[in-house]
């Protein structure tokens, strides 16, 4: 077990570091979610009168899709030069490799996800005391198996990479689109709504929403808390998996 | 150091294709010697070496490797020994000094303990200058010597070395050999590594294995493989095509136009007297060398190809 915490802080201080190093990446990446807060939002704001309230959690979780889901994509690059060859070389834990990514993947949502709270403070969003680390910590649930899942894709997508790129973009608009994160379901026919049903990002979010709104209580944060542990648990099932059976 | 006995790997491409890549390796390596595994390109020099250094494991066989089953002790074999693959070791978001301190921690070393070791290897590799910089601002034989100090870290008794020369210009190569025979002067470490340089098997491996299709085809010192295999040859070039054929009758050999190949069992010692044999014929002789085998001379007998047919490098 000290060999796994250790191998696992060794994995994690390695993922970290270059972020450390230049802080300012962390922003950059952010750049999809800046534009979806203070474009999309104001136009959503004057077009159909939504609420801050309502959009924020939304642009959360949209970016816990494009973040720990791209996570992978720093792996694939590992895995198609030689650098996680080497790693798998060493005598390092093999589930710890996959624990260190995803606490990696995980803090940096939750550093983006403070940012995007206090850069919507301004333009009226009002959080909730108790609702945002509620909220917070069912995201950050949420990314462990988000990274997890992208670090499996990426192993699958070796030694090409294409299946990376076909996968993670054929995946991740209709999840969004289908979710309610930029627009509701409620106005969509039933057949939209069925498939938003299926779409566990859809749980997710409205849970989320109940969350930041204050609303602990309410049915839907037990059904987001189901997804997201759900989402979780077959991440890193699969991806301790694949991490084992190397490439 | 390494024993393998039936050592095989099967790939499967697609679903019912299957790639005997590597068939039936037997090979004992002893403590502190360089042995070259030699061969064309998909011959099995880095399947084999993937197993054993446990990235792949054998579909029959068995390989021990520093003491340590390759199958079922995975784990101990890997803290054992180092691995210099054929692709660059370093993360590219990773700076050189940072990634040295990384691959400590991952043997195990503590922060302190690994810290000091890569400013050593920053040192021994002359890479200090460069201990700020990402790995893509590197050269192609700086990067490779700092694959080769990732591959150090933890003091292995053996180091794997998967064509650590290739795709650089001949003064990195150089200085990449400068280093590995370094290394090995220093520490003893028992160094196997795959080539397709001829010249660099035979001029610096004690041993040289040759593969081909997943089968050793031979092993031994280049020395032993180009005397036994290929041997010396004397090649006289005669005035005219006449000549050349006189010379065969006389002295034996084979003729091509006016130059005719004789093999021999010491080449300078045996020109003189095959000069006065073909002057004493009357055979007009306007050349005349000798001729040592070289490794390819060797596959060719071996296979009857040459190795630089199929294996220029990419």
């Amino acid at each position: 077990m000290t060999t796994f915490l250790r191998d696992t802080t060794t994995v994690f201080s390695r993922e970290l570091r270059p972020a450390l190093r230049n802080p300012v990446g962390l922003l950059f990446d952010m750049g999809q979610p800046l534009l979806f807060l203070f474009l999309f939002g104001t136009l959503l704001d004057g077009a159909v009168g939504s609420s801050w309230q309502w959009f924020v959690p939304g642009i959360l979780v949209m970016m816990c899709l494009t973040g720990p889901m791209g996570a992978g994509y720093g792996l694939l690059v590992e895995l198609l030069g030689g650098a996680f060859e080497r790693l798998l070389v060493t005598p390092l834990n093999r589930t710890a490799m996959l624990v260190g990514k995803c606490m990696k993947a995980t803090l940096t949502l939750l550093a983006q996800a403070v940012l995007i709270i206090l850069l919507a403070l301004p333009l009226g969003f009002e959080p909730h005391a108790v609702g945002v680390p509620a909220a917070l910590a069912q995201l950050m649930v949420f990314a462990v198996g988000l990274g997890a899942l992208s670090f499996v894709l990426a192993v699958k997508s070796a030694p090409s990479g294409t299946l990376f790129y076909v996968v993670s973009q054929s995946v991740l608009f209709p999840l969004l689109l289908l979710s309610g994160v930029l627009l509701p379901l409620e106005s969509a026919p039933g057949w939209l709504r069925v498939l938003g049903q299926l779409n566990p990002v859809t749980y997710v979010v409205a849970a989320q929403r109940a969350l930041y709104a204050g609303d602990l209580a309410d049915p839907s944060v037990l059904y987001g808390g189901i997804a997201v542990c759900v989402v979780a648990a077959v991440g890193l099932h699969l991806g301790n998996r694949a991490m084992r059976k190397g490439v | 150091m390494i024993h393998t006995r039936g050592l095989t790997r099967v790939f499967t491409v697609r679903r019912k294709e299957k790639v005997d890549a590597v068939r039936g390796v037997d090979l004992d390596i002893e403590a502190g010697r360089l042995v070259a595994f030699l061969g064309p390109n998909g011959a099995g020099k880095s399947t084999t070496l993937r197993m054993l250094t446990t990235l792949l494991p054998p579909t029959s066989g068995s390989a021990v490797v520093a003491g340590h089953d390759v199958v079922k002790d995975p784990a101990r074999v890997r803290s054992h020994i180092g691995y210099v693959g054929q692709r660059n070791s370093a993360g590219e978001e990773h700076r050189v000094r940072d990634e040295l301190v990384s691959q400590g921690r991952c043997y195990g070393l503590r922060p302190r303990e690994a810290t000091r070791r890569a400013d050593e290897l920053l040192d021994l590799l002359d890479l200090t200058p460069l201990a700020k910089r990402l790995p893509g601002t590197l050269s192609g034989g700086q990067r490779r010597r700092l694959d080769i100090a990732l591959g150090l870290v933890h003091r292995p008794r053996l180091l794997f070395m998967d064509e650590p020369s290739t795709g650089l210009d001949p003064k990195s190569r150089a200085e990449i050999w400068q280093h590995i025979l370094r290394l090995r002067e220093t520490y003893g470490t028992t160094l196997l590594l795959t080539t397709h340089y001829l010249e660099e098997a035979d001029s610096m491996a004690e041993r040289v294995v040759i593969i081909d299709g997943g089968r050793i085809i031979a092993d031994g010192t280049a020395e032993q493989l180009k005397n036994d295999l290929a041997g010396d040859h004397v090649v006289v070039t005669t005035a005219t095509a006449q000549d050349a054929e006189k010379a065969v009758r006389v002295a034996g050999g084979t003729a091509r136009d006016t130059t005719v190949r004789l093999r021999v069992d010491r080449a300078a010692a045996a020109l003189p007297g095959h000069l006065r044999t073909l002057d004493a014929a009357g055979v007009k002789v306007t050349a005349a060398e000798t001729v040592r085998p070289t490794l390819d001379d060797v596959f060719l007998t071996l296979t009857g190809r040459s190795l630089t047919d199929d294996d220029l490098p990419a």
